[in-house]
C-alpha cells in the first residue's frame, strides 16, 4: 500500500515536472499585465552589491544585471556583454560590451562602470567577490565598450561569476567616492535591468515597473511586478489560492501544501532554475567530538539514513538523493563515487565494529519551517533504528547561526549553494584553511585532509577543463570515503505559477534572474 | 488627584527604565547577533564582512557602553537606528503604528462592547437557553487557539466563499482613494479584527456574566427590587455599574496592548503592524527595533494602568486614590 502510494506520488510529480517547462515555450509573447510574486522573508535592502540574501537577489535580479547569463547547463550567454574571449593560457578575459545601454537614471553604462563595480565596490563590500577577485591582477578599459581582466593565474571558475547576485553592475556616477553602505541611493536602487524600482511599502509589498528604455526590443513584456510580503507560510498558500499572487518561488510554501496547490487548475510547477545554486543539504558532523571522529561511526550513520523516504515524504519527490559533496548540476560532478546508499544492516554492522558506546548525539535542526523539523525527526528515527541515541536541539535562525559558527553541535542540518563550480561553492566546506570558527559557512565540521587541500588548490587553477574534471573526480572519491558530512538531498525547490504565465524560469537562476522574458497569456 | 497622578508618573518612569535595562540584557543574552543573522542569510561570509557589519552596528563596543549609549538616547526619546532596515526606529514604528492602532483599536472596541452586551444578556436570564448558547460560544472562543481561528477564517471566508480578502492591508496596486480606499481597508480589516476580537470578547463576556450574577445577589439589589424599581433600571444602574470594575481592569490591560500590536494575527493576515515588526526584529536580532517596541508598548501599558485607576474613581466613587 505504502509502496503504491509512493509510486503514485512519484508519478504525479514526474508528470508535472515534465509538463511545466514544455508548456512554457509555446505561443508568441503578449505585452502587458501585472506579475504578482511572493517574497519571503522581506529583504533587508535591495542593493545587491551590499546584501546577498535570497530575497534581495530575487528582486535585484530584475533591477541589476551582470555581463552574462547562464543556461540550465551553466553555459554563458550574453547580457551586458555582447561577446567575450578567454586567452589560450586562461589568464586574459576580454568582454565586448553592448552599446546603447543606459542606467535607470538615463546615464550611459560603460566599461568604467564595470571596472568600478568589480574593482572597487564589490571588492569592498561583497564577501564572495572579495575571494574571487584575489585572482585578478588588473582590469583595463581600452575603450568605453571593452573590458579586459588580467588574472594572476588561470582560474577556471572565473567565467561563471558574471551573474547579478555575484557581479552586479553598479552605477559609478552614483557611488564613486561615497560611503557605499550608507549611500541614500541604496533605498532607490538603480541598475540597467528590465524593471525599475518604484516603491517599497515596508511590511506589504515592493513595486517594480517596466523600464521603457530597456535595450532589448520589446522587453520586458509585463508592465509591472509586485513582490508581496506575506510572513506566514499558510497565508502564502491562501494568497495563491485566492488569486492574489500568481508566482510562488521555491520555498514559499510548506512542502506539505505543495500537492494541494499543484492540483489546482491552471497551475504549473517546475523544479528547474536552481542549477547554478545547486542547493545541497547535509548534516554537519562535528569531527572534534567523540565518537564522531571515528570514520566507522560516520559510515554507519550515512548508511542508516533513508534519504529516498525523506525525498518522497518530505519533499514531494522533488530533488535528488545526493551522492557526495557535489550537486549533480555543478560542473565536474562525478556519478561514480563510493556507495553511500540506505542499508540499515550494513549500518548496524559498521556501528558494532566502531567505538560508539551509547553516547547521546545532539542533532541541531534547521529552523526554516515545518519540513525541516519533520526531517530532523526522520533522521532521529533512522539513527535510533540502528542503535544511536539522538536528541533534537531546537533553535531559531540566529541561534542556529551561532551554534554552528561556534561548533556547538554533534550533528547539524544545513544546505549550501554551490555557485556552479566546486572552486566557488564546494571547496570552502572541506578545506582545512577554511576550518575557522566564526561563520556557519566555513568548514565547521573541522575536516582536515592535506591531500584534499592540495588537490582543491591545484584544481581551481588548472587551465584545462579536462584536467579539472580528473582532479575533482579524485577529490570527490576521497571525500566520500572519509564521510566528513552526511549528505542528504540535492534540494528540489518547486516554483509554482499559473500556466498562463510564460517563461518564469528559463536560466540556471530561475526567478532570481529577473522577469525579462516573462509574458502573460490573456484569457481567451 | 494631581498629586496621585504625578507620583504615579514618576514611578512609571523608573519602571520603564527597568523594563529597558532588563530587555536590553535579555535580548543580548539570546544567541546570535544581527551581523551573524545577516551573514547567515547571505549564505557566505568572510571575517571582514562580519567585522565590518559589527563595527557599523556598534556591536564591537563592550555591552555596558552599548547599554549606556542606548539609555542616553532613550531618555531623550531617541529610539536609535535600525541598521538592518536602514531607517530610524522611531520612523519604522511610526510607519507601522496606524495599521496596528486600527486593528487593535477596532478589535478592542468590538470585543469590549460585544463582550459586555453578551455578558449582560446571559446573566439577565441565567440558565435559559440563550445563556447556555452564549456561554458555550464564549467557552469555545476562549479555548480555541488564535492562529487556528485565523487560518480557518481565511480558509472559509477567503478561499471557499471568496467574500473577504484573506490577507494584507489594502488591495495592492488598485490605486483607490478616499472612500473607496477606506472601504477596501475595512474589508481587509474584517477577518483579522474579528479573529483578534473573539478571544477578548469571550473573556469580557465571561467576566461580565460572573460579576453581574455576583452583584445581583447583594442586598442593595434586593432592596431596589423591593422598592419596585424597574428591572431594566436595576440591571443598568445597580448591577452593571457595580459589576464593571473587574471588566475595566481587564480592558485597561488590553488597551495597553493596543500599541504593542498582535503578533499572531498580524503575521497570519500579513497585516503590516507593530507586532510583526517586533516578531521579525526578534528573529533578526534587530536590537534597536525590539527595544523601541518594548519602550513604546511598555510606556503605553503604564499609561493605561494609570488611566484605568482614574477610571475606577469615576465609576465607583467609594474608591479613593492614594499614591
Amino acid at each position: 500500500m505504502l509502496r503504491e502510494l509512493k509510486f503514485a506520488i512519484a508519478a504525479t510529480v514526474a508528470s508535472f515536472v515534465l509538463v511545466g517547462p514544455m508548456a512554457a515555450q509555446d505561443g508568441t509573447p503578449q505585452q502587458g499585465g501585472t506579475l504578482n510574486v511572493v517574497i519571503q522573508p522581506e529583504p533587508p535592502g535591495l542593493m545587491v552589491g551590499l546584501i546577498q540574501n535570497g530575497p534581495t537577489q530575487m528582486v535585484a535580479g530584475d533591477i541589476y544585471e551582470s555581463l552574462l547569463r547562464y543556461d540550465a547547463n551553466l553555459q554563458p550567454t550574453g547580457q551586458l556583454a555582447e561577446s567575450w574571449e578567454i586567452s589560450e593560457d586562461g589568464k586574459t578575459y576580454t568582454f565586448k560590451l553592448r552599446k546603447g545601454v543606459v542606467f535607470h537614471d538615463g546615464k550611459p553604462f560603460t566599461s568604467a562602470d564595470v571596472k568600478f563595480s568589480m574593482d572597487k565596490f564589490l571588492r569592498e563590500s561583497h564577501s564572495r567577490m572579495r575571494t574571487y577577485m584575489q585572482h585578478v591582477e588588473s582590469i583595463e578599459t581600452p575603450d568605453d565598450h571593452t573590458v579586459v581582466f588580467n588574472l594572476k593565474q588561470p582560474f577556471g571558475p572565473f567565467i561563471g561569476i558574471f551573474e547579478p547576485g555575484t557581479a552586479p553592475m553598479i552605477p559609478k556616477h552614483i557611488y564613486e567616492g561615497t560611503d557605499f553602505a550608507n549611500n541614500p541611493a541604496n533605498n532607490t536602487p538603480i541598475g540597467t535591468g528590465p524593471f525599475k524600482f518604484d516603491e517599497w511599502v515596508k511590511g506589504s509589498y515592493i513595486h517594480l515597473v517596466k523600464n521603457p528604455d530597456y535595450y532589448m526590443e520589446g522587453k520586458p513584456h509585463v508592465d509591472e511586478v509586485y513582490y508581496h510580503v506575506i510572513p506566514d507560510a499558510a497565508s502564502r498558500a491562501v494568497a495563491y489560492e485566492t488569486g492574489k499572487v500568481d508566482v510562488l518561488p521555491g520555498g514559499s510554501i510548506e512542502n506539505f501544501d505543495v500537492p494541494r496547490i499543484r492540483d489546482m487548475e491552471n497551475t504549473c510547477i517546475t523544479d528547474k532554475g536552481w542549477e547554478y545554486f545547486g542547493p545541497l543539504s547535509w548534516l554537519w558532523i562535528n569531527l572534534n567530538n567523540k565518537p564522531l571522529d571515528d570514520v566507522k561511526v560516520r559510515q554507519a550513520m550515512m548508511h542508516a539514513l533513508d534519504r529516498e523516504f525523506a525525498k518522497d515524504a518530505l519533499w514531494n519527490g522533488l530533488g535528488k538523493v545526493a551522492t557526495g559533496p557535489l550537486s549533480s548540476s555543478t560542473r565536474f560532478y562525478s556519478d561514480s563515487t563510493p556507495d553511500i546508499s540506505y542499508d540499515p544492516e550494513k549500518a548496524k554492522k559498521l556501528l558494532s565494529e566502531s567505538s560508539y558506546n551509547g553516547e547521546t548525539i545532539r542533532l541541531l535542526g534547521l529552523p526554516y519551517g515545518e519540513t525541516w523539523q519533520r526531517w530532523a525527526e526522520a533522521v532521529k528515527q533512522n539513527l535510533t533504528e540502528i542503535g544511536i541515541k539522538v536528541e533534537i536541539v531546537p533553535s531559531d535562525v540566529a541561534g542556529w547561526n551561532q551554534k554552528v559558527s561556534d561548533r556547538d553541535f554533534d550533528l547539524a542540518f544545513t544546505y549550501l549553494y554551490q555557485y556552479g563550480d566546486p572552486a566557488l561553492g564546494v571547496s570552502r566546506t572541506y578545506m582545512s584553511t577554511n576550518a575557522k570558527v566564526g561563520s556557519p559557512w566555513n568548514n565547521v565540521a573541522n575536516y582536515q585532509n592535506p591531500e584534499v587541500d592540495k588537490m582543491f588548490d591545484e584544481a581551481a587553477l588548472m587551465a584545462s577543463p579536462d584536467d579539472r574534471a580528473a582532479a575533482y573526480k579524485t577529490i570527490q572519491d576521497q571525500i566520500v570515503s572519509d564521510v566528513p558530512n552526511l549528505w542528504l538531498l540535492e534540494l528540489g525547490f518547486p516554483t509554482i505559477y499559473r500556466c498562463n504565465i510564460k517563461n518564469p524560469v528559463n536560466t540556471a537562476f530561475g526567478v532570481n534572474d529577473g522577469f525579462r522574458d516573462v509574458w502573460i497569456e490573456k484569457a481567451k | 488627584m494631581t498629586r496621585f497622578i504625578l507620583g504615579r508618573l514618576i514611578k512609571a518612569g523608573f519602571i520603564l527604565l527597568a523594563i529597558l535595562i532588563f530587555n536590553f540584557l535579555l535580548i543580548h543574552a539570546a544567541p546570535g547577533d544581527p551581523a551573524a543573522v545577516m551573514a547567515g542569510e547571505a549564505g557566505a561570509a568572510d571575517e571582514k564582512f562580519l567585522a565590518d557589519l559589527r563595527e557599523r552596528f556598534g556591536l564591537d563596543q563592550p555591552l555596558y557602553i552599548q547599554l549606556w549609549t542606548y539609555l542616553q538616547g532613550a531618555v531623550q526619546l531617541d529610539l536609535g537606528f535600525s541598521y538592518r532596515q536602514q531607517m530610524p526606529v522611531a520612523e519604522l514604528i511610526a510607519d507601522r503604528l496606524p495599521a496596528t492602532l486600527l486593528l487593535t483599536g477596532v478589535a478592542f472596541l468590538l470585543s469590549l462592547s460585544l463582550g459586555v452586551l453578551a455578558g449582560v444578556a446571559a446573566s439577565a436570564r441565567q440558565g435559559s437557553w440563550g445563556d447556555t448558547i452564549i456561554s458555550t460560544l464564549a467557552l469555545l472562543f476562549y479555548a480555541t487557539p488564535l492562529f487556528w481561528v485565523a487560518l480557518m477564517a481565511a480558509l472559509v471566508f477567503s478561499v471557499w466563499l471568496g467574500w473577504l480578502p484573506g490577507f494584507g492591508y489594502s488591495t495592492v496596486g488598485a490605486g483607490y482613494t478616499g472612500w473607496a480606499h477606506a472601504l477596501d481597508v475595512a474589508k481587509h480589516l474584517v477577518l483579522p479584527a474579528t479573529t483578534l476580537g473573539l478571544f477578548f470578547t469571550a473573556i469580557y463576556m465571561r467576566m461580565t456574566r460572573a460579576s453581574m450574577l455576583e452583584v445581583s445577589r447583594l442586598d442593595f439589589v434586593k432592596t431596589a427590587r423591593a422598592k419596585g424599581v424597574k428591572r431594566r433600571v436595576i440591571l443598568r444602574r445597580h448591577i452593571l455599574r457595580n459589576a464593571l470594575l473587574p471588566v475595566i481592569t481587564l480592558a485597561g490591560l488590553q488597551a495597553g496592548q493596543i500599541f504593542g500590536g498582535a503578533i499572531l494575527t498580524e503575521t497570519v493576515f500579513a497585516w503590516p503592524g507593530i507586532g510583526r515588526l517586533m516578531f521579525e526584529a526578534i528573529n533578526q536580532r534587530d536590537y534597536a527595533v525590539i527595544l523601541g517596541v518594548f519602550y513604546i508598548s511598555g510606556a503605553m501599558v503604564l499609561l493605561f494602568n494609570l488611566i484605568t485607576d482614574v477610571f475606577y474613581v469615576i465609576i465607583d466613587p467609594r474608591i479613593r486614590l492614594t499614591g
